[in-house]
């Protein structure tokens, strides 16, 4: 017979939230979002940190919750996309995303979005290149990039008229 | 009037759901009584099943087990044939072929129990190349292991030759492809004697899934239903393979009385499921002195990997355009799909045309070099246009002009004046730029009589609140079905697109619109939708309830009126083949598609000659599709197909090793990322199409058949080198610019 | 996922000292687990044979990067983000930020850390030929002891460091002494992000009077560890970089490094890149 681990409480806050979850130390953080919390929205295209489809920010930074075992989340302040629009109001990125079709399939969207969301809190106002280099880690099979390019850049701009 | 919907950028229909994460996938659904299930499968290309191991440390009474003998009605995954099994039984005749199913309600011993089962073969010689396939050094499929074969005659080539001023030859190869959609493969499966078979999952095609779900269980039509999830990307991939793993979870499903999940991971999924067709390709062609086409004889071969599943379509869409938009007097093309002890190649954006327009596109630009003109002088002196015939001897019907797309694609992409400063500028530099482009034609819906025998069907339906419901077969997977045929619904009716509802296809609710494939969504199932929502407003507005013009309050009593004085109302309408299309499927000759998009693509490339990487610098692509229902949706579709044909292209090399695909991680197997695409600047043209939707053609695939070659072209331009193969890949390019400079 | 998840143990332990007290108790049963970038990949995929890790990343004493006159001294768990942002790495070694710049993404930069990098061995690995140039040495803790090695000689193998079952890394550090260095950093990889190298050069040289007064070279992907060229640089130390010099340093270096043929790229391709990167070094020097 095979041993076992122990499961452990994990403590951590999600998108504001203090939650509690039951879990094998070693499981993925994706597995734990995705079924202890119920919060499908983080999504798993490659298992391996190469797609960002995972995307997830763990205090304020942009990580591959894929790669992320759950006893590290402990006491970490995490947001999925679930906790992008405030109390259904669409943030400026996700709205964005739909006006300039940066969501085709929509499958990498999540992350996409997390990533978008990571660099402009590092950025105001990014350059074309340095929205590339930091959209570098979510692939998209479907658009080619190109209107994601410009939903962020739209999306910047939104944000400067409004500030 | 005015279009009040048509060419307007209607944002995303269910667009919201994702881009807050709401959108349901198929592994984001749970169910009370839910299990998990996989797929044990083949380490052997070929061989004979001598028996199943399991082995110690496993307790599989808690298991539920799966082989071939559990399958109720006939064990295969029924297509146009059905020659591959569901589950091998005796023999295997890929690697990565399914034998024995499990499933368990911890998705962790799962993992354990497939590592603790041996299958165990005897293994058999198997071939993997096309050439072997050929020569037949094994006979693995049918008498010959040819899935099917083409001739086209067009005039009389074998007299061409001896008149001839030119005579040029090359041969042409391009390499599997995959699919990498980035929400794998996935299905939900509930099934068993009392309710039949229901499945949910992420696919293309809910009625092929139906009718090889009806075969693998023997069951009555109405006791299988199938139900898309939001499918997150499918480009072909998810257009026959989802039967498969569709009839695995039910199989499951059924023995364990549970509803059972089964998702892959990447690495099986890119492993076993299906990729585009490898194929080699020789042209043979004469012209005259001023470089007029004489005769072009084509000899094309698709590799189909070990069963014949869509092989024969593939092989035909390719076949019909191998020779491109030209006037050609004389033309044989001999095609034929092989079959090789791989995992079946299938349908994947292009399905057949990539690869002949590669081979035909990169063959012109070497022929152009040979008779001592431009690669533009040549397309120009033999551009097809209004009233010529095409290889297959369908008449063009529409008023194309290639020359004047040419015209603004290498003005757009200031391709005169950089091909100008490139020649200057590359002796100096250890930088080699260049700019190339590909001219082509894809047609779209399925081919000569294919749309006839689908007879599609599309229903609208109003509910007595006013709300309109657009019930059809075809499937949203981020190419824009749901907001297009809103769009197209809503013009008819002259409401907006809120008040349009698209059903999520569930075959027990929607009728049989055909494949969401070939690039015919919007064109033929469109059109029907169209159709429909017209009858609908029609029946209302001759009930005397609605006039013209008239506000969508005005609708809405309109319709409560009418129910409630007729009852239901609703409008279903069938395909009508056009009776001016005329296709001999014996000659294979006649009209192949309804229309044509026409395109000229332009890749501008730098080639770093110290590393013989390639960066695509500038993309310019011009197409004239009938009509832009989208523009953003529209713009999207040929932006995505672009960064597709880039990795088709430069990177995306399948790294084969006896059969079987060895770079199976995203980490190894490279699609672009946002760093390596250029700009890539869209731009449409519009000849309206009569039959097709506000005059609307098919453009899904068409971005894959003129990318790669423009790029190879541009290559070719930059170096010197002659482009054969694709992915041009810099270990390869490095091995020829060395030849080069030699 | 093909590991059993249920079978593998992490623990965080609360300080280093604790840490080290488990691994001296149990030499080899435990091992250190830092950012998981290496780690749940091989997980994930089924290749992780070891079962038992102590969870670092909490320990504030393992982060920090220290700045002496003669010194930058980076904490183990150093990622490669924050060694972007650092204003003196920044300045004077730019080529450990370039080499932190092309590792994976932003997500991968975020969680991976040097040493986790240092550790996991790989040929492949974007910083250590940066690390290589620079002179790194490498502070290793046990429960007994604490030792510097330089980390030329670290490597014994591929994929093997000549790490003790009881000691894991603890800082990095980097004598500040290349200022006015001509330095060149190239990873050429399977495509512009997200890439493993397939050749990566790292090189820096002082130049005096057109001379090379002293020069490092260290190459990645190109052997079963990442090498230092020091035949290499001996062709070149005190030489003009002219062509027949330059020259005379590819055939060297031809002799020096051992590229393979694997599913990313070819023996002859990862040669001719690494003379190519040689020869681009020279003309920068000579700039």
């Amino acid at each position: 017979m095979r041993e076992v681990s122990q499961k452990i409480n994990v403590q951590c806050e999600i998108n504001g939230q203090p939650m509690t979850l039951e879990t094998y130390p070693m499981a993925r953080l994706l597995d734990v979002l995705r079924e202890q919390a119920g919060l499908t929205g983080t999504k798993e295209g490659c298992g391996e940190g190469e797609c960002g489809a995972c995307s997830i920010e763990m205090n304020g930074a942009l990580v591959n919750s894929c790669l992320v075992p759950a006893l590290q989340a402990e006491g970490a302040a995490i947001r999925t996309i679930e906790g992008v629009a405030d109390r259904g109001q669409l943030d400026a990125v996700q709205q964005a995303f739909l006006t300039h079709g940066g969501a085709q399939c929509g499958i990498c969207t999540p992350g996409m979005i997390l990533a978008a969301l990571n660099l402009l809190s590092r950025y105001a106002q990014p350059t074309e290149a340095e929205i590339r280099e930091g959209l570098s880690g979510n692939l998209c099979r479907c658009t080619g990039y190109t209107k994601i390019f410009e939903s962020v850049v739209a999306a910047c701009r939104s944000s400067r008229q409004r500030a | 009037m005015a279009n009040r919907q048509i060419g307007k950028s209607v944002p995303r229909k269910e667009g919201r759901d994702k881009v807050t994460g709401s959108a349901r996938y198929v592994d984001d659904l749970t169910f009370p009584d839910m299990i998990h299930g996989a797929t044990v499968r083949s380490s052997v290309a070929r061989g004979k099943i001598l028996g199943i191991h399991f082995e110690d440390g496993i307790p599989w009474n808690e298991f539920t087990i799966v082989t071939a003998k559990d399958i109720p009605g006939k064990n295969c995954v029924a297509l146009l044939i059905e020659d591959q099994p569901c589950l091998a039984d005796q023999l295997v005749n890929h690697p990565e072929e399914a034998v024995v199913l499990l499933a368990h309600p911890d998705k962790y011993l799962l993992e354990e129990a497939r590592r603790a089962v041996r299958i165990e073969i005897e293994p058999l010689p198997a071939i993997y190349t096309i050439e072997d396939s050929l020569s037949r050094k094994q006979v693995i499929w049918g008498e010959d292991n040819i899935f099917k074969s083409y001739q086209v005659e067009k005039g009389d080539v074998d007299k061409a030759w001896s008149g001839a001023d030119f005579i040029a030859e090359g041969e042409y190869e391009t390499g599997a492809q995959e699919q990498l959609y980035i929400e794998p493969q996935g299905m939900i499966a509930r099934a068993n004697p009392a309710d039949g078979v229901t499945v949910w999952g992420s696919l293309q095609c809910p009625y092929y899934v139906h009718k090889a779900l009806v075969r693998l269980f023997g069951l009555p039509k109405e006791r299988v239903r199938v139900v898309q999830t939001e499918t997150g990307g499918g480009f072909g991939g998810k257009e026959e393979y989802p039967s498969m793993i569709a009839g695995h979870a039910a199989l499951l499903a059924w023995k364990s009385g549970k509803t059972v999940k089964i998702i892959y991971d990447r690495a099986e999924d890119m492993a076993a499921t299906t990729k585009r067709h490898p194929s080699r390709t020789r042209h043979r062609t004469a012209l005259t002195r001023e470089g007029k086409l004489l005769a072009m004889e084509i000899d094309f071969t698709l590799d189909g990997g070990a069963y014949e599943t869509l092989s024969p379509v593939v092989l035909s869409r390719g076949t019909i355009h191998a020779a491109g938009p030209y006037d050609c007097p004389n033309v044989r093309i001999r095609s034929r799909a092989v079959a090789t002890n791989a995992a079946p190649h299938g349908a994947f954006r292009g399905f057949g045309a990539p690869q002949s327009v590669f081979a035909l596109e990169r063959h012109l630009d070497r022929v152009a070099g040979a008779v001592g003109i431009t690669p533009e002088e040549l397309r120009r002196r033999n551009f097809i246009r209004e009233d010529q015939t095409l290889s297959v001897g369908q008449v063009v019907h529409e008023k194309v002009d290639m020359g004047k797309l040419l015209d603004r694609a290498l003005e757009l992409s200031a391709y005169h004046e950089k091909r100008k400063r490139f020649q200057q500028e590359n002796s100096s530099s250890t930088i080699k730029r260049g700019i190339g482009f590909a001219s082509f034609l894809h047609g779209a819906g399925f081919t000569g009589s294919g749309e006839e025998y689908l007879a599609s069907e599309a229903l609208v339906s109003i509910s007595r609140e006013g709300k309109v419901r657009v019930l059809a077969g075809s499937t949203e997977m981020g190419q824009g079905t749901n907001t297009v045929f809103a769009q197209i619904a809503a013009e008819a009716l002259s409401l907006e697109c809120e008040q349009i509802e698209i059903l999520q296809p569930d075959t027990s609710l929607v009728p049989n619109s055909g494949p969401t494939v070939a690039s015919r969504t919007v064109m033929i199932v469109g059109k029907l939708v169209e159709t429909a929502a017209l009858a609908i407003k029609k029946s209302l507005v001759e009930s005397g309830f609605l006039n013209e013009p008239y506000s969508s309050k005005e609708f809405e009593n309109a319709c409560r009126q009418y129910i409630d004085k007729f009852g239901p109302l609703e409008s279903l309408v069938k395909y009508q083949h056009p009776s001016d299309l005329h296709w001999d499927d014996a000659k294979y000759q006649g009209d192949a598609y309804g229309a044509y998009a026409w395109a000229v693509y332009v890749a501008e490339v730098s080639v770093d000659t110290r590393t013989a990487e390639v960066r695509v610098e500038d993309f310019v692509a011009v197409q004239e599709v009938g009509k832009v229902i989208n523009p953003v949706l529209a713009a999207g579709q040929i932006e995505g197909g672009v960064a597709q044909g880039i990795g088709f292209a430069l990177h995306e090399n399948v790294v084969w090793q006896e059969g079987r695909m060895v770079n199976g991680q995203m980490t190894n197997y490279i699609m672009p990322t946002s760093m390596d695409v250029p700009p890539i600047r869209v731009f449409f043209e519009e000849l309206p199409y009569a039959r097709g939707p506000a005059g609307a053609k098919g453009i899904g695939e068409l971005p894959l058949d003129g990318t790669a070659p423009a790029i190879a072209n541009a290559i070719a331009q930059a170096t010197g080198v002659d482009i054969r193969q694709i992915p041009i890949t810099p270990e390869k390019l490095f091995e020829m610019l060395e030849r080069v400079h030699a | 996922m093909r590991s059993y998840v249920p079978a593998y143990a992490i623990e965080a332990p609360r300080n280093l000292a604790e840490v080290l007290e488990r691994m001296a108790h149990e030499p080899g049963a435990w091992k250190p687990f830092a950012g998981g970038t290496d780690l749940m990949v091989l997980l994930e995929a089924g290749k992780l044979p070891h079962k038992k890790f102590l969870s670092i990343w909490n320990l504030q004493e393992l982060r920090g990067i220290a700045v002496t006159p003669a010194h930058v001294t980076m904490g183990a768990l150093t990622t490669y983000s924050e060694i972007r942002r650092h204003e003196v790495l920044a300045r004077e070694f730019p080529l450990l930020c370039r080499a932190a710049a092309e590792t994976g993404s932003v997500a991968t930069q975020n969680r991976g850390t040097l040493a986790g990098n240092i550790a996991n061995a790989s040929p492949a690995a974007d910083s250590p030929p940066a690390l290589l140039v620079y002179n790194a040495e490498l502070e290793l803790v046990s429960a007994r002891e604490t030792r510097w090695v330089p980390y030329q000689g670290f490597w014994k193998g591929y994929k093997q460091i000549a790490l003790r079952e009881d000691e894991l890394i603890r800082a990095i550090r980097l004598p500040r002494d290349k200022t006015g260095w001509v330095q060149s950093y190239r990873k050429v990889g399977t495509r512009r992000a997200q890439a493993i190298s397939k050749v990566c050069f790292a090189g820096a040289a002082r130049m005096e009077s057109g001379r090379v007064a002293d020069v490092r070279i260290a190459l990645g992907s190109v052997a079963p560890t990442v090498l230092r060229a020091i035949e290499t640089e001996k062709v070149l130390r005190g030489e003009k970089p002219a062509p027949a010099i330059v020259q005379a340093a590819q055939e060297t270096l031809a002799r020096e490094i051992a590229p393979i043929n694997d599913m990313r790229s070819t023996a002859r391709y990862r040669l001719h890149v690494a003379q190519s990167l040689l020869a681009e070094f020279c003309e920068k020097l000579t700039a």
